[in-house]
């Protein structure tokens, strides 16, 4: 019984096997066409929506642009008015300091809350949702809170008045030559948990097997982090470099919550400047060639950094 | 039966054709408080006359957001009849071949005949009406606490001498003279009344309206820059980034002094039921009196291609000019109406005081200048260029010479 069962079931898989071949030799257009069919949209709407749009900034940062397009050409007429605008020039010099630093420290920030972690102590489930807590919030959130916490009426600098420390001054925000690093403080609280979130999955990932292996070679634990570890991490550096690196040069949120691009202009930044020339001012020609310059800042930075790093992987 | 039906296609007709429904759509932003009451009350009058009100209201950042809605919509060629647009803005909008001609209503209301010259120069694209004006705000204005005042013996300041001395005591007491909201804005409002002190009323032309590049570069520039950072020793340190309304409601309380602001702030002092000569002083900006500097609010008409609507924006822009709306909105607003027929008794004593200077700077054609900082003298560009430099100037340890040569290079590359 049990055979006769057995065999009649190979034999319905026969049958089925050979359903299977004829469906899918006759059907092979579709399966062939089926993932291009659903993915047309997306890449169609890529097409048109980013490197359509991107084309058509570029056509009109050569045109004389004010309040609507217009398609009267000029040449480099409105790059040469954007590189003589001081604005400009700030908001360059303000990307430059607040990228370098928001980056550099959230990385180290990052990476030592992230080791320090990995030193199995308890609680950790716990910590690292404290740390990692402040990524939940909006920049728009993070933005009213520290300018509120920072204002020297209301924030540190009074309560520290108030519980008698009357000479200690904590002014920044409202100090136009140091306004830049309040941003870069309230950046770095809201990403650096976020950056050690990375780190630790990249740690947790490291083969445990090669760590034992330099321990038995009598390697210390600074030596175990410093030569394998942290060198095996490459690609997790380079997510999270990736990561930060955009959103510092789309900055726009933050500022605007924080300081609204002042006192004056001290923490202007390309994307306030783009937005407030294109939208406001009706200079869509000047906005339209900052927002090229921006791109291209951005392709100087990642191109090498994806060329070199894919290549090293093939190798 | 046939009858019957052809009775009710003939009676459809003859409504129709006496009441020609339309919709105006309108794009604004007058959504807070006050704004929001002013407007419904056009939108009744439009309703009371027979056509239908689509409201297009976009909230926040000074109108920002709605110009940019303003300009996505004329594009895709599907404009509001009507949008909140102002200034100069006008012209560049009519320029652009997006305004309708209001001639037929303009000329059987008398517009030309109830409006001072200067409020319909700013109406008119290639002389003709393309824009209906809602009110005049008064941008010169200083707010003064009175109680402040009096407990320290000032009396309220006739010139930037009386003011800086007024200041200077009030400091040494501790409290903060000027509550001033550092915003780009409010840095222009301030130095435009100052530049109206220094300079008067001609050399304000010279420099906001016709961009005089020696006006510019002149002396009295440069003394306009030295005052204007005096204002930065006598508000408080957290002045940067502060909301007008939030500078003002220092001066309710007693925490500052002066406030220098447009007659919206009046709105601020009546929430909070405090009243004109006896609370507060509503004063023109020191050295300023018997000078007018204007705002006008507008609403723009756009060109449609339904004749009913058509038709109901035009009822739309007679109705705004009728002295029933000009008196509700007005006095919701804390601005003045525009007519200069207007009965001025239901109004209080700042916006009297504020009428007087307005008919008397225009009959005399002299004194009334439109605001730089409020976007009537300028283009939104030279206007940002202007912003830029008062700004940073008030921000950071220029020099005034620095200034006047920054200002006038701005003001040229921006042209």
């Amino acid at each position: 019984m049990t055979t006769h069962n057995a065999q009649a079931s190979v034999l319905n898989e026969n049958k089925l096997d050979g359903n299977r071949m004829s469906t899918s030799k006759r059907s092979k257009g579709i399966d062939y066409w089926l993932p291009k069919l659903v993915l047309s949209p997306t890449v169609a709407i890529t097409i048109v929506f980013i490197y359509g749009f991107i084309l058509w900034t570029t056509i009109l940062s050569f045109t004389k642009s004010r309040i609507l397009p217009q398609y009267e050409f000029v040449g480099f007429e409105q790059y040469v008015k954007l590189f003589l605008n001081d604005r400009w020039m700030g908001a360059l010099a303000n990307l430059a300091i607040f990228g370098i630093l928001f980056i550099g420290i959230c990385m180290v920030v990052g990476l030592v809350f992230a080791i320090l972690l990995d030193q199995n102590i308890r609680a950790e489930g716990a910590l690292r949702t404290i740390y990692l807590y402040p990524m939940a919030l909006s920049f728009i959130v993070t933005g009213t809170v520290w300018k509120w916490i920072m204002n020297p009426t209301v924030g540190i600098e009074k309560f520290m008045h108030d519980i008698g420390f009357s000479g200690f001054s904590f002014d920044w925000i409202v100090d136009p030559d140091m306004a830049i690093y309040t941003v870069v403080i309230a950046g770095i609280w809201q990403s650096s948990g976020f950056v050690m979130a990375i780190f630790l999955a990249g740690l947790r990932g490291i083969d445990t097997s090669i760590i034992k292996a330099a321990q038995l070679d009598g390697a210390s634990l600074f030596a175990v982090y410093t030569r394998v570890i942290i060198p095996s991490m490459r690609p997790v550096f380079f997510s999270a470099f990736i990561m930060l690196a955009h959103i510092a040069i789309k900055s726009f949120d933050l500022i605007m919550a924080l300081t609204g691009g002042g006192p004056g202009n001290a923490t202007d930044v390309p994307a306030i400047f783009m937005y407030q020339f294109s939208f406001t001012r009706g200079q869509l020609g000047i906005g339209a060639s900052s927002a090229v310059i921006m791109l291209m800042g951005v392709t100087a930075i990642l191109i090498p950094y994806l060329y070199s790093e894919l290549r090293g992987e093939k190798q | 039966m046939f009858k019957k039906t052809l009775l009710a296609i003939a009676l459809g007709g003859t409504i129709a054709a006496t009441a020609q429904a339309g919709e105006v759509e309108v794009l604004h932003w007058w959504t807070s408080g006050g704004e929001a009451k002013s407007i419904a009350v056009l939108k009744e009058m439009v309703n009371d006359a027979g056509h239908s009100w689509k409201d297009f209201a976009v909230a926040g950042g000074g109108g920002e957001n709605a110009y940019t809605v303003l300009r996505s919509r004329a594009v895709s060629g599907n404009a509001p009849a009507s949008a909140q647009i102002k200034g100069l803005e006008i012209q560049e909008w009519g320029d652009l071949g997006f305004l309708a001609d209001l001639t037929p209503v303009a000329s059987s209301n008398n517009w030309d005949g109830i409006l001072p010259a200067v409020v319909s120069d700013v109406m008119k694209h290639d002389g003709k009406y393309v824009a209906a004006p809602v009110n005049v705000h008064r941008v010169n204005w200083m707010w003064a606490n009175k109680k402040v005042l009096d407990d320290n013996g000032i009396k309220p300041p006739k010139n930037m001498k009386e003011l800086w001395a007024a200041s200077e005591k009030l400091k040494a007491k501790g409290i903060t003279p000027i509550a001033h909201g550092g915003q780009p804005w409010q840095d222009a409002t301030t130095f435009e009344s100052i530049v109206l002190s220094v300079g008067g009323a001609d050399f304000f032309n010279d420099v906001f309206v016709e961009h005089d590049q020696k006006a510019l570069e002149s002396k009295t520039m440069k003394e306009s820059f030295d005052e204007f950072k005096k204002v930065k020793s006598y508000i408080d340190k957290g002045a940067p980034g502060r909301d007008w309304n939030v500078a003002t409601s220092m001066v309710i309380k007693g925490e500052a002094a002066f406030q220098f602001m447009g007659d919206w702030a009046k709105g601020e002092f009546s929430a909070a039921g405090k009243k004109p000569g006896t609370d507060y002083y509503c004063l023109a900006f020191p050295g300023t009196d018997g000078t007018f500097t204007f705002n006008i609010d507008s609403l723009a008409m756009f060109e449609q291609r339904n004749d009913d609507n058509k038709a109901a924006q035009m009822k739309m822009a007679e109705l705004i000019l009728s002295p029933k709306f000009q008196d509700v909105f007005n006095m919701n607003k804390g601005s003045i109406p525009v007519r200069l027929d207007q009965d001025m008794s239901g109004f209080d004593s700042c916006a009297q005081a504020s009428m007087e200077t307005f008919k008397a700077t225009s009959a005399a054609g002299k004194g009334l200048v439109p605001s730089m900082a409020h976007g009537m003298s300028t283009t939104s560009a030279i206007q940002g260029a202007i912003y830029d430099v008062a700004t940073e100037f008030f921000n950071s340890d220029m020099s005034s010479d620095e200034a006047v040569m920054k200002l006038s290079r701005a003001v040229r590359a921006a042209q």
